[in-house]
């Protein structure tokens, strides 16, 4: 086992997160360059926004078993980068929707809410997370005090919307296998929190 | 010496050229890499420059002053399950498919049946080279130049019954070589159907090739249908039978979500398919990132050619 890192080095090394964090934006824009963003680039940008804000929600959501498994608890200073970087793919997946394939159009993007289950559940989630987003602060936390860890808790809702949004979206072709390769990494993800409540219930 | 005769080598014994490329480029990397040692950028094996070139005339009568779609944007983002239900997966996975030898059979309601090649094809009728607009249900368009002629052309040769209703178009399935067979998103082999008067409309293409050269693979070759005023998934690809029938064919589409997916699939911009609206489409290749989508076209353009066939049909039901 490695040493157990101290919260100075983690801070010091989230330079590095931050680096990683900006990959995708970076590989789009390089792909970009080289004419590669397939045919049909914004259906290309709209799903790879999606794909990576699912990666970043289940990265964000490893930070506290980690901390566990590694024996590593300063991880948790990392956690809030990980969460604004999943709320910055997600931002930019719910522009493109509202951008390219509805053209800024508040009535259209409205019925589209309305009519579509799959936008509505994805649209679900991005708010919940805007309200997060808004909150992750220090002074938030401060105002917020023992609420703050309640109304954080949302993520799990988050992450159960945000799966059944990628579920529909699939739906349509019965092409099930990168959905269900997320459901399980999100099920470890989530069944450490319910052992780990359950853990607590009974002490 | 006596005059010398040449062996008669019939046209479905040559070796089509991107087989023949692709084994040079095998024979190149293979080389390559005994030389570089490293896992170099292997070359695209089975390239669009490396199709062999198909003659055709300039049709006067079906073609579009609109650009063109780029041939690299239409021969890399297909929809051609059979391969993967990613639009990148047929131009990576198709080059195996097996294109010779090929017969058509021409069957069901007909007073001659007939099993045809691809010689038997090309002698139909003149090639001719038609640009088309083709509308896909998801929301994206492109304009191709096909090679081929009116499906009307084969059908006549078989001379339909007076029972023939519906034409029924089967896709090959390919077991060994479609990786994509697995999907349950279809139930295989892939069909398709027409009406007796779509089928027998001049606008109805059998199509051979693209671009000045045969189909790519992942384009549905060596031949398959084109129905310009309907959405892309009716057009079949890689056709190995046409069956003349007096029931309405039951579609592929229709068998996978039969809630959103008809008979007609007439492209229509007043009725929605229930996930999305298709009052606009992306035209590939030419609307950029921040272009507007631009507004669809009743029958995808083709109404004063085709309209006629549905006057009085209620069109959202009939969807």
């Amino acid at each position: 086992m490695i040493r157990t890192l101290s919260v100075r080095t983690l801070d010091r090394a989230k330079i590095l997160l931050f680096m990683a964090g900006l990959y995708p934006l970076a590989r789009w824009l390089w792909l970009g360059m080289q004419n590669d963003l397939t045919a049909n680039p914004v259906e290309f940008l709209s799903r790879s926004s999606g794909t990576w804000t699912l990666v970043c929600l289940l990265v964000t959501l490893s930070v506290s078993p980690l901390r566990q498994w590694l024996n590593q608890p300063a991880l948790l200073r990392w956690r809030r980068m990980c969460g604004l970087f999943t709320f910055f793919y997600a931002s930019l997946h719910a522009l493109a929707w509202a951008w390219w394939d509805q053209g800024l159009d508040w009535a259209p993007m409205l019925a589209d809410v309305w009519k579509r289950p799959f936008i509505m559940v994805g649209m679900a989630a991005f708010l919940t997370m805007s309200l997060l987003a808004v909150t992750s602060t220090h002074g938030w936390m401060r105002r917020l005090g023992r609420r703050w860890q309640y109304l954080h808790r949302l993520i799990y809702a988050i992450a159960l919307l945000a799966l059944l949004h990628y579920y529909w979206h699939k739906a349509g072709k019965s092409d099930f296998t990168t959905v269900t390769i997320y459901a399980a990494v999100m099920a470890v993800l989530l069944g450490w929190r319910l052992l780990r409540f359950n853990k607590r219930r009974t002490r | 010496m006596p005059n010398y005769r040449a062996p008669q080598i019939h046209s479905s014994e040559i070796t089509p050229e991107h087989v023949w490329q692709s084994r040079r480029d095998w024979i190149k990397v293979a080389g390559a890499s005994l030389l570089t040692g490293a896992a170099g950028t292997w070359p695209s094996i089975g390239g669009a420059a490396s199709l062999a070139s198909l003659e055709a005339v300039t049709s006067k009568q079906f073609f579009t002053m609109e650009p063109r779609t780029p041939e690299k944007d239409a021969s890399s983002y297909n929809n051609f399950y059979e391969f993967g239900t990613d639009k990148g997966d047929p131009v990576k996975y198709a080059h195996t498919l097996q294109t010779s030898p090929w017969k058509v059979r021409i069957e069901g309601e007909v007073v001659a049946p007939k099993t045809v090649d691809l010689d038997d094809i090309r002698k139909l009728a003149p090639l001719e080279e038609r640009t088309y607009r083709m509308r896909c249900v998801e929301g994206w368009s492109m304009v191709i130049p096909w090679i081929g002629f009116s499906l009307s052309e084969l059908l006549k040769q078989v001379q339909p019954t007076g029972n023939a209703k519906y034409v029924e178009f089967i896709t090959d399935v390919q077991p060994k070589n479609m990786p994509g067979l697995s999907s349950r998103s279809i139930q295989w082999p892939y069909n398709e159907g027409l009406r007796l008067d779509e089928a027998m409309h001049p606008l109805t293409m059998l199509v051979m090739g693209m671009y000045g050269k045969v189909l790519p693979n992942q384009n549905g070759a060596p031949v398959r249908l084109m129905v310009p005023w309907k959405y892309g998934f009716k057009s079949a690809k890689s056709i190995v039978a046409i069956r003349l029938t007096e029931k309405q064919p039951l579609s592929s589409w229709m068998k996978a979500i039969p809630s959103e997916y008809g008979f007609y699939s007439n492209v229509n911009p007043e009725v929605a398919h229930p996930r999305w609206s298709q009052a606009t489409e992306r035209r590939i290749g030419e609307d950029g990132l921040f272009a507007p989508k631009r507004k669809t076209l009743m029958f995808n353009g083709y109404g004063n050619e085709v309209a006629s066939l549905y006057t009085g049909m209620d069109l959202r039901k009939n969807y």
